[in-house]
């Protein structure tokens, strides 16, 4: 078992290793409910809730629960925080649930959790698993929040629900459909690697720049 | 997803009691806790649901005094439910009453195929008289700026009031025969807009002969 800091536990899901963006986990409510703002924010949270519940009773029970049948509890205790989770939604804010349809339930079978309930929540202590439970959250909400800002405001011309461009913009549609789904995730992964390759370029240059003044200065 | 790793040398094996009793607790503990947020929020779900019906009769009735809900008992509507009867298992309509204690129409459901999925939508129908009141769709995931329409062109939908059944589909600016209650339909959701005239039509072959008995009855009394 690889050791790591806490803070490296918490900042790892947010940016780094982003469950949607580099490690290409949840991409089927990434792609189905960030039509709107309201409805991304929505999922992330609800998603947020059963990360972060599931890993807290996971690594609770992490010594009682035999190898043979991990994976059925875990998904057992996933699948408890899923339906409270749709319920509560469906109690407090009925519109946003009806916007998420299907979707809500759908969080059972989201692999980025179960992901992170058998790489790392079953094998470490309660303060870390909620470390990286919260991190992975996170970077969860923000990339949904990302293509759902995307989508809403090239699909519809409104940003949570107000308008951006005015009466004069005419909206592109196919954006808020699922294709624009499709085409959104394919350019932020294009800007992502791109900056991250740039990244990577700068910093073999600069490491080429310092040896060759070291070499000098011998 | 992960890659498993190697297995490790050969843990010792779990007792099968264990593993049953492991799932047994688990099993036992999150039903009970989904009893618990159940009974918590069943009320404020239940509530909401029955908000959005009022709502609902209320618009397409034109604003009721008050209004009953009647059940179809063996082709026949009725108030009363036959004994032990559960009021999902019949179909059912809401008779609205004006001021003065007259009816003034049926709000009656509907869902059929749209065209991406089924519309559901809830009409106002003056049996005496054969005139939709008006009408509302209450479900629907027709396309996002075109088929949504039927749902949000407030022109589209104030067509239905007053409107003569059979309703008649016709390409806007075309006249339909005197009579006939033709309804303009959305350009470029004229597949949506034909969908919602044939739920309706289709609910009034349906239930209106005997709708129109119970109208017939009630005026007599």
């Amino acid at each position: 078992m690889r050791q790591t800091t806490p803070g490296h536990d918490f900042l790892r899901g947010i940016w780094r290793e982003n469950p949607v963006l580099i490690h290409m986990l949840g991409l089927c409510p990434a792609l189905a409910v960030t039509n709107t703002v309201e409805n991304s924010l929505a999922m992330g949270v609800a998603t947020f809730f059963v990360l972060c519940g599931s890993s807290l009773l996971v690594s609770l029970c992490r010594k009682f629960i035999p190898n043979a049948v991990r994976i059925s509890t875990f998904i057992l205790i996933i699948a408890t925080f899923v339906t409270i989770a749709d319920m509560s939604l469906e109690a407090i804010v009925p519109t946003v649930h009806k916007a998420l349809g299907a979707f809500i339930a759908l969080i059972v079978v989201n692999c980025m959790i179960l992901g992170r309930q058998e790489a790392f929540a079953s094998k470490r202590p309660v303060g870390r698993a909620m470390l990286d439970a919260v991190g992975t959250g996170f970077g969860f909400i923000i990339a949904l929040f990302m293509m759902g800002a995307v989508r809403e405001v090239l699909g519809n011309g409104t940003f949570l629900g107000y308008s951006v461009f005015g009466e004069s913009y005419e909206p592109w549609v196919v954006m808020v459909l699922p294709p624009g789904g499709f085409l959104t995730l394919g350019f932020l992964l294009l800007a992502i690697h791109w900056l991250q390759r740039r990244r990577a370029q700068r910093r073999d240059a600069e490491t080429e720049g310092e040896l060759v003044a070291r070499e000098r200065a011998a | 997803m992960t890659t498993a790793p190697p297995p490790p040398p050969a843990p010792p094996e779990t007792p099968a009691w264990r593993l049953i009793s492991t799932l047994a607790v688990a099993g036992t503990l999150s039903g009970l806790l989904l009893v618990f947020v159940f009974q918590a929020t069943a009320p404020a779900i239940a509530a909401y649901k029955a908000k959005m019906l009022r709502l609902a009769v209320h618009e397409v009735l034109g604003g009721p005094e008050r209004y009953d809900t009647l059940y179809l008992v063996d082709g026949e509507f009725t108030p009363d439910l036959p004994d032990g009867a559960i009021a999902k298992d019949f179909k059912r309509v809401f008779l609205g009453y004006g001021e003065d204690g007259r009816p003034v129409g049926f709000a009656i459901e509907a869902a059929a195929p749209g065209f991406q999925d089924t519309v559901k939508l809830i009409f106002g129908f003056d049996a005496a008289k054969k005139q939709i009141l008006g009408m509302k769709v209450l479900e629907s995931k027709e396309t996002p700026g075109l088929g949504d329409k039927i749902e949000l062109d407030r022109e589209w939908i104030d067509q239905f009031k007053g409107a003569r059944t059979p309703l008649v589909a016709r390409k806007p600016g075309t006249d339909t025969a005197e009579g006939e209650g033709g309804i303009d339909t959305i350009t470029g959701a004229t597949i949506s807009s034909k969908a919602v005239i044939r739920i309706i039509n289709g609910a009034l072959k349906d239930l209106g002969p005997a709708v129109e008995t119970y109208a017939a009855g009630e005026a007599k009394r």
